[in-house]
């Protein structure tokens, strides 16, 4: 079955600093799921392993079923793709067209199969018009989009997204919402590290929330928001509409306007 | 006077064959806070840049219609006097990070070192902004060693440190936590309440809401609106224009499209309770009649 395992796993960085503890989930193909949490939590440090950036120092993390550290990183690429919180760290090339060929060569498809590839990709990112530019001449949140279409060309099995949402315009979270929608589709598991509480309550059934090199709480969207002790652990907060909710006493796992309203219909009627 | 003072601006940067900003003309006053919002490549960060001077004396393109600073052409200004009068926190921490400081004490330092501020008030100083900022147990850190946020936070104290009178902040909460957010904004707000200045380019619009005084609305180089917070977000037709509304203001169209109209578009939190609390009152009241 295919799935990402975390068993009992811990990471230690070679300067003795602790950033997971004892972590303990599976993730299958089919899910999309949001990691949320406090700044310095291990969130990153947690995804790095499920790509092999980063072994595991104890415990085992599983891939389809194979353990991580039998393979290299550039064998797990393939099947994992990991989209860098500062794109500034994963580009390096010229253009953003070969920027995003760059792993269609490294695997040595064809030009014409490359250059497909870096088309449909460009196209899901709707950065088409940027591909002749240099990276550095594009705003840095398009820089984002190029990093994903980067992933998206290898068409991996699962694809891991560090806050794509940061400092991303109305459009940028449309898109982004697109592409979840388009990697579900195609298959492809999803896992997103993100702070913005509405993206996680409008597009993710599954919600990861870290505290402190842990994981604190798994579960839905609904059942995060509704626990006190987990938001103010992981330091996230309600979605605005939550907590307008809260404070009114119309409920505490109330999630956008839409709920807002027909619990306060429901109060008018009371 | 008009603090700052922008009239017919023009900009094109260099190579660049759109202009940044087209006819832009707006002005500024002391001790006020200012919200600039609006889609990416509008023009947000080019403001920043032109108000902090970067642009004409860094970036050099062209420069069109007037930029006056307390009446001065900025074109003649002296960066050096400008940089000790505006502070400036670029969007993106990992540029801001000086890369020549071994640890996070020396980066928050950096800037005072250069304006020669004695040792006791820059130490003083620097532990002060890092409780402020809950960073103190990364003073002796590396700043190349820190995650996203925590490098967020660094690039901001070492830029509050400078304790300028106005403050251009590009979108200081990118990579935070939404407390780490919170706790930015709250800065900001203290800030404004010692009579600073406050420019800040920023996404989370129900922040803002909260905070700003006056917003600007920016697209594709031009300025769509600014006035006052609570007109320009109320403003349904800005949606339509790429801008964030906030989220009270979508539960205000939901709620009115069900019949239920309250006097007036609440855009906090605060307003929306209260705009709906009153409305439960009433209700009760009619029923009691």
């Amino acid at each position: 079955m295919n799935r990402i395992i975390l068993d009992h796993v811990s990471f230690r960085y070679p300067n003795g600093f602790l950033a997971n503890e004892d972590l303990n989930l599976t993730i299958s193909q089919e899910e999309q799921v949001a990691i949320v949490g406090q700044n310095g939590a291990g969130k990153t440090t947690a995804v790095k392993l499920m790509n092999g950036l980063n072994k595991p120092t104890e415990g085992t993390v599983y891939i389809n079923d194979k353990d991580t550290k039998d393979y290299t990183t550039a064998q797990i690429a393939k099947y994992v793709g990991y989209v860098f919180q500062n794109p500034d760290d994963q580009i390096f090339n010229q253009t953003v067209y070969d920027e995003i060929a760059y792993m269609p060569k490294y695997y040595k498809y064809t030009e014409k199969e490359t250059k497909k590839r870096v088309d449909e990709a460009a196209d899901v990112m709707q950065i088409r018009e940027f591909l002749k530019c240099n990276p550095y001449e594009i705003p840095y949140t398009i820089r984002k989009l190029v990093t994903i279409a980067a992933i998206l060309v290898v068409r991996p099995e699962y694809i891991i997204l560090d806050e794509p949402t940061a400092g991303q315009d109305l459009r940028g979270i449309r898109l982004l919402e697109e592409l979840l929608g388009y990697l579900r589709g195609q298959k492809i598991g999803v896992v997103t590290i993100t702070h913005d509480m509405e993206f996680v309550a409008d597009n993710f059934k599954r919600v990861i929330a870290m505290a402190n090199k842990h994981i604190i709480a798994d579960g839905s969207a609904r059942e995060i928001f509704s626990r006190d002790e987990v938001i103010k652990e992981s330091k996230i907060k309600r979605t605005e509409m939550g907590m307008v909710a809260k404070e009114m006493g119309l409920g505490s796992d109330i999630l956008n306007p839409r709920e807002l309203a027909d619990a306060a219909e429901r109060r008018l009627r009371s | 006077m008009a603090y700052i003072e922008l009239k017919d601006v023009d900009y094109v940067y260099p190579l660049a064959k759109e202009p940044a900003l087209k006819q832009v003309t707006a002005s500024f006053e002391r001790g006020k806070f200012y919200g600039v919002i609006g889609e990416n490549a509008g023009g947000k960060t080019t403001l920043c840049n032109l108000l902090r001077g970067l642009i004409p004396h860094f970036y050099k393109g062209k420069l069109k219609g007037d930029v006056l600073i307390d009446g001065e052409d900025i074109r003649t200004l002296n960066m050096d006097v400008l940089s000790t009068q505006m502070g400036y926190i670029f969007q993106n921490p990992f540029t801001q990070i000086s890369g020549v400081k071994n640890t996070v004490f020396e980066e928050i330092a950096l800037g005072m070192e250069n304006l020669g501020i004695p040792k006791e008030e820059m130490i003083e100083k620097v532990f002060s902004i890092a409780e402020l900022l809950n960073i103190e147990h990364l003073l002796q850190n590396n700043p190349n060693a820190l995650s996203g946020g925590q490098r967020q936070k660094v690039a901001f104290a070492s830029v509050i440190a400078m304790d300028t009178d106005t403050f251009v902040i590009d979108e200081p909460t990118s990579q935070l936590d939404p407390d780490g957010t919170a706790g930015i904004f709250e800065i900001i707000h203290k800030l404004k309440e010692q009579g600073k200045t406050i420019v800040l380019v920023e996404h989370k619009i129900d922040l803002l809401a909260e905070y700003a005084d006056e917003v600007l609305v920016l697209k594709k180089g031009e300025l769509l609106a600014k006035g006052r917070t609570s007109e320009v977000l109320s403003d349904f037709t800005l949606t339509g224009q790429g801008v964030m509304i906030p989220h009270t203001v979508s539960f205000y169209q939901e709620f009115s499209a069900r019949g239920h109209v309250f006097s007036k578009v609440p855009i906090t939190k605060s307003e929306c309770v209260s705009q709906l609390a009153g409305m439960i009152q009433g209700k009760k009241g009619e029923e009691s009649v």
